[in-house]
């Protein structure tokens, strides 16, 4: 028994600082790929019979519907191309560069549960698919998390609210940047570190700002849902509420920035995509 | 006295990889923090039936197999379940002669150690401490603990596990 002890306290210690056991996670990861697909066989198969056993008018409602969203997001689209081009205009006046048009790829959720105090899911894409260490992820409305570990063919993926994640954020209204940190509840982020006179107001919108390269800039992340002004603490406390389905997300993207912008930048980009 | 050969290890097996797929089945958001801990209850019940089959070893490398599906640092619930099959084995005469309930304080007893180190371990790497809730697994596993017994009992006798 004390073998095993110590042989485990080499490895948390191993594993915490340094990171030296991937190896030995990922070989054992072909281990507990099947479990994970048993655990999520519930989910799957119903969401399976809901879709086979589902009738035709709801098919035909649902697919109605779907046409309707997609000639409504078409005709944004358009939209949002000339105002990229615009964009791109002016900041080529302005002797500036961004990088507009990210790569994105669909993964799944795959319906398990991992340790209650740590906000993590696992998404069904590994770097088979090309998923790397910091990738972005989102869902339909917002920033989600960062890819952590990677297998073959699943990866893990932090939430923004874990404990121990920090994103570079900005308040989308007027640019004052700051970090939104996790707070380990799931509909709650903290911006630290912000003084009492800053100008942020309840309902900003706040969205990544970029800084630190591993998430795209421009993405939103959360609202802000409680501002509290103390006079007697240096900081105040302020609180955010993500804009990403985080308990109910089926699907996610995984965002790669584009190496080559829309048009060449007359800067070199500063900040990699690729961490 | 004569060598019986082993019998019904495909049956341990089954058991520790449902008691797997329970771990890691999803459950609503609130019902979280309650999942009690299959693992340790099915590894403590083969401890003290089969102490000779399975023991410090095997809950290792269960653990082991914990830490990479629920990613937690590598070792964490080695440790803590290495530390649990060893007790169970030695205390496994003392524990079969108990009633139940007492058998279940005992077990009760194992699942607060275990929560405990690990505590000390998310301590040591800079977590947050956890709520109170964090207790809550140990009681509704010592709870559960009577009918995890009779099944398992049964299932052993049935396939005349040894």
């Amino acid at each position: 028994m004390v073998a095993a002890v110590l042989v485990s306290l080499l490895m948390m210690v191993l594993d915490h600082r340094e990171n030296h056991l991937k190896t030995v996670r990922s070989a054992l990861s072909v281990i507990v790929a099947p479990l994970h697909q048993i655990a999520s066989l519930p989910a799957t198969s119903g969401e399976w019979l809901s879709t086979n056993f589902s009738s035709h008018q709801h098919l035909l409602d649902e697919s109605q519907a779907l046409r309707e969203q997609n000639l409504k997001l078409r005709g944004q689209q358009q939209k949002l191309e000339a105002l990229e081009a615009e964009n791109m205009r002016l900041r080529d006046l302005l002797d500036s560069s961004l990088k507009i048009g990210d790569q994105v790829l669909i993964a799944e959720l795959i319906a398990i549960d991992l340790d209650p105090y740590k906000q993590q899911v696992v998404i069904s894409r590994g770097s088979n698919s090309g998923v790397f260490e910091g990738q972005a992820v989102l869902d339909a409305d917002a920033v989600l998390g960062q890819v952590v570990h990677v297998d073959p063919f699943s990866a893990t993926v932090l939430m923004i609210t874990d404990p121990s994640h920090a994103l570079p954020v900005e308040v989308n209204r007027n640019g004052l940047r700051t970090i939104a940190m996790g707070t380990g509840r799931i509909n709650e982020l903290e911006l630290p570190h912000l003084p009492n006179n800053a100008d942020i107001q309840i309902g900003d919108l706040l969205v990544t700002s970029g800084l630190g390269g591993h998430f795209p800039p421009g993405y939103p992340v959360a609202k802000v849902t409680q501002v509290i002004n103390s006079p007697g603490q240096p900081f105040a406390r302020i609180l955010a509420k993500p804009s990403a389905n985080l308990e109910r997300a089926h699907e996610v993207l995984l965002v790669r920035a584009l190496a080559a912008p829309m048009q060449e930048p007359t800067v070199p980009p500063v900040e990699n995509s690729a961490p | 006295m004569t060598i019986t050969p082993h019998r019904g290890g495909l049956i341990i097996i089954a058991s520790f990889i449902l008691a797997l797929v329970l771990t890691i089945l999803p459950l609503p958001e609130w019902a979280r923090p309650f999942r009690p801990a299959w693992h340790s209850l099915v590894l403590i019940y083969w401890c003290l039936a089969t102490p000779q089959r399975v023991g410090v070893g095997i809950g290792w490398f269960l653990g082991l197999t914990i830490d990479v599906m629920t990613n937690t640092l590598l070792g964490q619930h080695a440790m803590e379940l290495a530390i649990t099959a060893f007790i169970a084995v030695k205390l496994h005469r003392r524990m079969r002669l108990f009633p139940l309930w007492q058998q279940a304080l005992g077990i009760f007893l194992l699942l607060v150690l275990e929560e405990t180190l690990s505590l000390i371990v998310m301590g040591a790497i800079h977590r947050p401490t956890p709520t109170l809730s964090y207790w809550a697994p140990p009681l509704i596993g010592m709870l559960l603990w009577p009918w995890i017994f009779i099944i398992l009992r049964d299932l052993r006798q049935r396939f005349k596990v040894n």
